[in-house]
């Protein structure tokens, strides 16, 4: 039995009237990389602020190192590393001094994993935090949290606006933050090419619910994109396990999950022989899971 | 030899990568008894997760071309052929499906295309030995 870095239970929030989490059941063992990704709006941070402890549950619970969030005290936040997007930096700093102030406050600080964070991202302790740019004050953050050491990492969105070479800089960064193989990561970001590189799970939110969680080779080959001429309009087109259905051109596009005789059966039907059948690649299952076309499908689960 | 993978692409990374090494195998630039990357070292080396290379692998061990020494490492392996003859055509002819949309769109016919092939095929199997 691996122990579990993150639980959540039946996970419910409400703002007002308004249902932004429904009922949401995960756990993550210790030694993942869990991707977690959603339109805006579909709930992500505010399921990152729940486990935080920084924003309470209408109904169920969560939980980080085996501990309720809701009373996550000093000891276990020690354990616990969070980044967001503009992550709050005095600007007038230099990022020696951001460090100092820092380190006093944790017993496990890292200063060698700072410099080698700080290099990776092509920042001199010298520097005054007000002239770097957008990529380099992101991995002042991550560098921030990461010299202490946690053993979770949550990082909501941390590459909103980067360039590439930041963004594999951050990507290089999470993955050696791993590599002694007892840590965690939560990483919430819009960016497919980064997920489908660092993470080994995927969790796709829409509307304030977990429609996929999935290891993410499972996911990919669970999926299939079906095109064919279609006479038929398409909103009125019923097809078992459709994912979402698209027009592209005169064809069809459909994307099914676990497809099998029956799928080629009722798409022999609608298109004849003008069916074809693809692989899918990781953005198209993801964006046929975020779409707006999405049917009923089933949820998907590892 | 140099491995390289791109994200967002039709191919699964870990296919990519099993897909580089089969391939040097066919063409000679890695050789039986060769050893390949630790895993986590070609996935420092990629900048992926560590999973993904662990996954090529042992595809690569389920079809026969690595062979894992526990301890030692993962090796290119003497027993080539673990596919049926079913399985081995479906794989063949995926790769000609797209020889023959391609020699299509250059304007190639059937038999310039089958001489060349076989012209390259000698070439290259003249440089990979058995």
């Amino acid at each position: 039995m691996s122990k579990l870095a993150i639980e959540a239970k039946n996970l419910t929030r409400y703002f007002g009237t308004k249902p932004v989490v429904q009922q949401v059941n995960f756990t993550i063992p210790v030694g993942s990389v869990v991707g977690l990704l959603g339109l805006n709006g579909a709930g992500k941070s505010t399921i990152i602020k729940m486990l935080m402890g920084m924003l309470e549950p209408t109904r169920g619970s969560c939980s980080l190192l085996g501990v309720e969030s809701t009373s996550l005290g000093p000891n276990e936040r020690s354990r616990i590393g969070y980044t967001i997007e503009g992550h709050f930096l005095y600007s007038g700093m230099t990022v020696r001094a951001a460090e100092t102030l820092q380190a006093d406050c944790f017993p496990k600080w890292d200063s060698l994993l700072f410099q080698t964070t700080l290099q990776r991202f092509g920042i001199s302790p010298h520097e005054r935090i007000r002239n770097l740019s957008r990529g380099q004050r992101a991995g002042i953050s991550i560098a921030l949290t990461l010299s202490s050491q946690p053993e979770l990492l949550i990082l909501d969105d941390p590459s909103l606006g980067l360039d590439p070479v930041s963004r594999r800089a951050l990507n290089e960064t999470i993955l050696s933050f791993m590599e002694p193989g007892d840590r965690t990561v939560l990483l919430s970001s819009h960016m497919l090419d980064d997920i489908e590189r660092v993470t080994d799970r995927v969790m796709i939110m829409t509307e304030g619910r977990i429609v996929v969680d999935s290891s993410l080779p499972h996911f990919v080959s669970r999926l299939s994109v079906w095109t064919c001429e279609c006479s038929e309009p398409l909103d009125r087109v019923q097809i078992a396990r459709l994912v979402s259905r698209r027009q592209v051109g005169r064809n069809a596009s459909f994307v099914i999950v676990d497809a099998d005789e029956m799928t080629q059966q009722e798409l022999h039907r609608l298109g004849g022989n003008t069916v074809r059948q693809e692989e899918s690649t990781f953005d198209e299952g993801v964006m046929a899971y975020m779409s707006r076309n999405r049917s009923a499908a089933s949820l998907m689960s590892i | 030899m140099r491995y390289r993978i791109v994200a967002g692409s039709n191919v699964p990374i870990f296919r990519q990568i099993a897909d580089q090494i089969g391939r040097a195998v066919a063409t000679g630039d890695l050789k039986i008894g060769d050893s390949v990357p630790s895993v986590r070292q070609l996935a420092r080396d990629l900048v992926i997760n560590p999973n993904t290379v662990a996954k090529a692998y042992s595809d690569l061990v389920a079809s026969g071309v690595l062979e894992n020494q526990p301890g030692r490492g993962y090796f290119i392996n003497k027993r080539r052929q673990v596919f049926t003859k079913t399985e081995r055509l479906r794989r063949l002819d995926e790769t000609i499906d797209l020889l023959i949309s391609q020699s299509v769109a250059l304007d190639f016919s059937a038999s310039e295309v089958l001489d060349r092939v076989k012209e390259l095929f000698t070439q290259k199997l003249s440089v990979a030995p058995e």
